[in-house]
């Protein structure tokens, strides 16, 4: 068991640190403070390889392993969180079904291009009446000669609007309740499909956030992805891995907020030494430093656990409310650290923490990890 | 076409330096990168491989930790490396160097050879143009700019004050100023693909060389750290007065004015 990254993942961690603080950093703030969507980056990104990383290179994608993806995903996320979250919804919520449930045409005509970044993807399950509890999803599919016919709205889509390819799910007879739900593969610009409104974030203000509407939109049979009634376990699977991808964003912004404070804790001076030689501030970073630490470990082990095939569930869910919880608790004593200046937009920690937030929340709650992590202890 | 980079891996220009207890560059856990002004080297040979087809061979000199350079310049695209490790000879001066370089470079084919103008630990700026003597061939520093038709280039060179335009037969040793190009960075393929790329490890007997034929002609005594900067001044008053006492000082205290 080796606890220190080999020379490729080095190599992978300075290319992706190098380019978020060159040519992402700089204009966060200001991306973050008008809402505005990283098109350009989301570009550069797909120009490196960013977009496909875990991909078998005949689709596209760069072959990698899921601690490359992680380390990814967490350079992004260190400053700039919207982008992270951008890259790991488009990856692990809309390529990575395609990649597992899709048939091989479907994987030529979507996953390829997702891979290579040329077309951005996003995955419609969230509904206004379904969020924690998916079996409320009433967006419906009805089968009507060789298309389907689908009814209903999506809320709270990540790279809603910019994205080319969507990954939604659909019930097809409710009296089934789960095992009804149907995923289908989407693309933007289909007759009866278009999309409301865009939603004002706490954080993340610069990932894009819509509600997608559904009108009568008629799509090809061959775009079922997996079979009818498959729908909810591809969700599951799909989220499962997705956990990795937020865990990262979190350990980024959690990773990125201590580095703030900690600079600032060696420069501040009150009481005639700098707040780095007062115990109290010692024992915050110490406790910073120590969480993210092993929220750092039990994302690569699910990493390890996802690049070897085996069941990745728990130790995703694990991975995943502890380092949202981590990054909260960070960035939150960052702003402390930093006090009054922490509080005002002349420092990023402020946004670090409203960015933090919604790691507890999207792709499974901080409830809902504790109760998949609950069945899988109480299953053995 | 055959391009040949020589690299140099330097300390990180953010390191800061220590010596040891024998008054020498302690290298212990600093962060050690490609040169800054060889990458500029580094991506204009990729741009002349992309353009003009061909390979793009990387030359470099040190230890084991060299590699990872080398490593990172192949995950931009280059294909192979040579790297000569020696531990007989220590701290080559710039003559050896060079010396040692011509012979690995006179190994392979090459149309043309890149390298930065300076390095950013000892800012010698000798080695390549000492390189392109030893081959016999022409030099030319610090370009900004450069074309290549018909086996020849057209070069912009930067001068103080300006730039000049010159026309130079290949092959030729050209080094890299700051404005050439923007270096890309290694793609996740680029980087995937790197560890297949071949690095050929050579003592001085490869080259058919031994520490015996490289005589120290330079050697450095002694190094020292550079005199602790003093704390400022800072003047108080107002606008008016302040100024008066800073031009004072200026006068009679830096004595600058």
């Amino acid at each position: 068991m080796n606890f220190e990254l080999n020379e490729d993942h080095i190599m992978m961690r300075k290319m992706v640190r190098d380019f978020a603080e060159e040519e992402c950093a700089p204009g966060s703030e200001e991306r973050d403070e008008k809402e505005e969507f990283p098109m350009e980056l989301w570009k550069k990104c797909g120009e490196l390889g960013l977009a496909g990383i875990t991909f078998a290179e005949e689709y596209g994608g760069v072959g990698a392993d899921y601690l490359s993806y992680a380390i990814t995903i967490e350079e992004l996320s260190r400053v700039d969180a919207s982008l992270g979250v951008t890259i790991s919804a488009h990856s692990s919520l809309c390529a990575n079904p395609i990649n597992l449930f899709g048939t091989e045409e479907q994987k030529q005509k979507y996953l390829v291009p997702l891979a290579t970044g040329e077309k951005m993807g996003a995955f419609g399950l969230t509904e206004a009446m379904a969020g924690s509890d998916a079996s409320g999803t009433r967006t419906t599919a009805v089968k009507e000669g060789n298309e389907y016919v689908i009814n209903g709205s999506k809320i709270f889509i990540t790279n809603g609007y910019y994205a080319d390819t969507y990954v939604i799910t659909a019930q097809m007879d409710k009296s089934k309740g789960n095992k009804g739900i149907a995923a289908f593969i989407l693309e933007k610009g289909t007759p009866g499909f278009t999309f409301g409104k865009k939603e004002k974030k706490m954080g993340i203000r610069s990932s894009a956030t819509y509600e997608l509407v559904f009108e009568n939109c008629r799509i090809p049979a061959e775009n079922l992805l997996g079979q009818e009634g498959q729908g909810f376990k591809i969700a599951m699977t799909t989220l499962d891995y997705g956990r990795i991808g937020i865990a990262s964003q979190a350990l980024g912004i959690a990773q990125g907020a201590y580095e703030q404070a900690l600079k600032y804790s060696k420069e501040r001076s009150q009481f005639g030494k700098t707040l780095s030689q007062l115990d109290v501030i010692q024992f915050k970073l110490a406790d910073m430093a120590l969480q993210i630490e092993a929220a750092r470990l039990l994302v690569y082990q699910a990493c390890d656990l996802a690049t070897k095939h085996k069941p990745v569930s728990k130790y995703a869910a694990m991975a995943k409310v502890f380092a949202a919880e981590t990054a909260n608790k960070v960035a939150t004593q960052a702003v402390q650290i930093l006090g009054g200046y922490g509080y005002t937009r002349d420092y990023p920690v402020e946004r670090m923490m409203r960015d933090a937030k919604i790691t507890e929340i999207y792709e499974g709650t901080s409830e809902i990890q504790r109760i998949v992590i609950a069945a899988n202890i109480l299953k053995d | 076409m055959n391009i040949v980079v020589c690299l140099k891996q330097t300390f990180d220009t953010e390191a800061k330096i220590v010596l040891d207890s024998n008054g020498k560059i302690d290298s212990n856990g600093v962060n050690l990168v490609i040169n800054p002004y060889d990458e500029y080297a580094v991506e204009e040979a990729l741009k002349l491989k992309e353009k003009f087809g061909g390979e793009v061979t990387l030359v470099s000199m040190g230890s084991e930790r060299v590699q990872e350079s080398i490593r990172t310049a192949l995950a931009m695209g280059c294909d192979k490396g040579i790297l000569v490790n020696d531990p007989s000879i220590e701290n080559p001066d710039e003559w050896a160097t060079s010396e040692i370089l011509a012979k690995a470079v006179s190994q392979i084919p090459y149309d043309i050879i890149l390298a930065g103008r300076i390095a950013v630990d000892d800012g010698s700026s000798q080695v390549a143009i000492r390189l392109a003597d030893a081959l016999n061939i022409p030099s030319v520093s610090s370009i900004l700019k450069l074309e290549i038709e018909d086996n020849k280039g057209t070069v912009t060179r930067e001068i103080d004050g300006g730039t000049e335009l010159i026309e130079v037969g290949l092959p030729a040793v050209l080094t890299a100023q700051k404005g050439l190009n923007e270096p890309r960075y290694p793609s996740m393929m680029g980087i995937m693909k790197a560890k297949k790329k071949e690095i050929k490890v050579l003592t001085l007997a490869d080259l058919g060389m031994s520490a015996a034929d490289l005589p120290r002609k330079m050697s450095i005594p002694k190094f020292s750290l550079p005199n602790a900067r003093t704390a400022g001044k800072k003047i108080s008053g107002e606008a008016a007065e302040a100024a008066q006492e800073l031009a004072r000082l200026l006068r009679e205290e830096a004595k600058v004015i």
